[in-house]
């Protein structure tokens, strides 16, 4: 779903942007107002899961509910890390999520050089193919998919995730929409005349160009295969789970104390908010930018 | 044959190699999406609609069933409240959300100090996964201990129990839903705002007019195809709803003790996952496609259709 609703409007024509923002009304303090409140609406859900991280069982249920965080972080989170092996978790993630990213920005951009500049018979039909394939939810096909990674012998391994994740339409048409701008087509035909092959090409010219565009779709496409959700849930089992299958259980588990739940749900959550600290504006262009180009 | 007959000879085979690679070498990149998705895309979808068709129970033998899946799917109430949960779960979800985000969008396009700790700020709810969210927000929705409870209490509401309520619960699982998009989608507003020419704005205040009809006749006119993505993403989106209503029910997929927030997706994965009915499943499955894809087609010739109007 998150892939899918990355894709912005799909118009294949870029338009120059606009220089405007010296000229943009300054704004007035209930603006300032209405997004404060927003902002704390939106972070303190955060703020709440370290409150009752942190806490005891008894303490959370007393009233009035406590509204700062306590001492007791370190035993609830070993209690999580103990009852769903959410260590493990982690690392399984990681291997997932950064195979994924790998595969998924390579490709795309591959193939999105190639829809942006290279000439072939068929080349705007197979675009409009990927393009359509981005309406297709992932989760509708499953049941044979299940079938499928249990006869190739992949039941319950990591790879039955990775593999159907490893590239992405959203990928494809995001770097094509990129390349098309950044690429200078002068370029392209200044290293055939050098007698430099296509593939020549790509790594020493296309590559180099691509590179901010790659970054922005490996941020978004590492979030999007950590936070990925209904496939792991059937893919894999307990004992060798990605911390979205590891929270499922932990939360499914009729566990009583919520204080080791949102223990844990904080472990699991931490890389993706360090992630998101320290690159938060960059994805934030990428997506503005992702979605401008139309 | 001279040496330099050979030269030439292998001069023209390198050419030919050479034309021969930038001719194939477009095929080749584009290949990996292709075979992906023909691999686990494609043939799983094709291969729900033959699942469909039998009896397939979770480690034993298909057995042909004609349609009698769907037979049973069509005489289903259960299934008819999966589909009517995911309707009223989505319009839930989904009307308000817009509808905050295009606000939202419209305060961020001011010139403001602090512009980037806002857009941020709002993105942060994107990059928490469905589990981690519904697992905050089931702490918060408590009926006993819950934040929010207690927030009610403090103006004399009583204790509300928001699991067990039917349209409590989709509030509360809209709730989670909204939460984690809204941001997200005010910045696809934002960034359509910001691709609208200035002109148009300074032109209209030279005419007289006021910030409300520069919104209502400029902006919103100029975000039409930005809010028609959005509408056909958040559709789709809307009818996969599955995360958020499993764990609002601690992971148990009937969705609420009647089912009161079954949606088709949980429908799917109790039948296949929770009674190893994977033949069934996949007539869900199968179903929830036809569905998507009318939506799609209606979303497609409704933008057509707009989009003639305006010319």
């Amino acid at each position: 779903m998150t892939q899918v609703a990355l894709a912005s409007v799909a118009a294949p024509t870029p338009r120059p942007g606009h220089r405007r923002r010296q000229r943009l009304q300054g704004a007035g303090w209930v603006t300032y107002a209405l997004l404060a409140l927003t902002a704390v609406l939106f972070l303190l859900p955060f703020y709440y899961m370290i409150v009752v991280g942190s806490r005891t069982m008894a303490e959370i249920n007393q009233t009035p509910p406590p509204l700062t965080p306590g001492g007791n972080l370190w035993h609830n989170i070993q209690a999580a890390l103990e009852q769903q092996n959410i260590g493990r978790a982690i690392l399984n993630s990681v291997f997932v999520s950064g195979t994924v990213t790998l595969c998924t920005v390579l490709f795309c951009t591959l193939g999105g050089f190639a829809f942006a500049k290279l000439r072939f018979t068929g080349r705007n039909a197979l675009f409009g193919l990927a393009i359509g394939t981005m309406m297709i939810p992932p989760s509708l096909g499953v049941v044979p998919l299940y079938k499928i990674m249990a006869d190739l012998g992949l039941a319950g391994s990591l790879w039955s995730v990775i593999l159907p994740s490893m590239i992405t339409a959203f990928g494809v048409f995001f770097m094509r929409q990129y390349l098309y701008q950044a690429l200078p087509d002068e370029l392209l035909e200044a290293a055939r005349v050098d007698g430099a092959t296509t593939t020549r090409t790509f790594w020493s010219i296309v590559l180099p160009i691509a590179r901010p565009g790659m970054a922005v779709l490996g941020m978004l496409t590492f979030m999007a295969a950590w936070n990925d959700f209904f496939w792991p849930i059937i893919a894999l089992n307990s004992s060798n789970p990605t911390v979205q299958v590891a929270l499922y259980n932990l939360g499914g588990g009729y566990v009583p104390d919520q204080s080791i739940i949102l223990a844990g749900t904080l472990v699991g959550t931490l890389p993706v908010i360090v992630v998101f600290l320290l690159l938060g504006r960059q994805i934030v262009g990428g997506i503005i930018s992702g979605a401008v180009k139309g | 044959m001279s040496r330099e007959d050979r030269g030439w000879r292998s001069r023209q085979v390198r050419l030919r190699l050479f034309r021969w690679e930038a001719q194939f070498a477009p095929y080749a990149y584009v290949a990996p999406f292709f075979i992906i998705f023909a691999a686990f895309g494609l043939f799983p979808l094709v291969y729900t609609a033959y699942i469909s068709l039998h009896d397939y129970r979770l480690g034993s033998e298909m057995t042909w069933v004609g349609i009698g899946n769907y037979e049973w799917l069509f005489s289903n109430p259960k299934f008819y409240n999966a589909l009517w949960k995911t309707f009223t779960l989505g319009a839930l979800s989904t009307i308000p959300q817009l509808l905050i985000a295009l606000g939202l969008a419209h305060l961020l396009n001011y010139r403001l100090r602090g512009r980037n700790f806002f857009r941020v700020s709002m993105l942060m709810p994107y990059a928490t996964s469905v589990a981690a969210s519904t697992l905050v927000f089931s702490q918060v929705f408590g009926r006993d201990n819950g934040f929010l409870n207690w927030l009610l209490s403090l103006i004399n509401i009583d204790a509300v129990d928001w699991r067990n309520g039917n349209w409590l619960a989709q509030l509360a699982i809209s709730v989670i839903v909204t939460w984690r998009w809204t941001g997200y989608n005010a910045l696809i507003y934002l960034a359509g705002m910001q691709s609208i020419p200035m002109e148009l704005y300074e032109s209209a205040a030279m005419d007289g007019a006021n910030r409300w009809t520069q919104f209502i006749h400029i902006t919103l006119p100029g975000l039409r195809p930005t809010i028609l993505f959005t509408v056909v993403v958040s559709t789709i989106g809307a009818t996969q709803l599955f995360g958020e209503p499993l764990l609002f029910d601690f992971g148990n997929p009937r969705g609420g003790a009647v089912s009161q927030y079954q949606t088709i997706g949980l429908f799917m994965y109790e039948q296949g996952w929770f009674f190893f009915q994977l033949g069934k499943a996949a007539a869900v499955a199968w179903v929830m496609f036809v569905l998507i894809l009318a939506l799609v087609l209606i979303n497609v010739s409704l933008t057509r259709w707009r989009t003639r109007e305006s010319r």
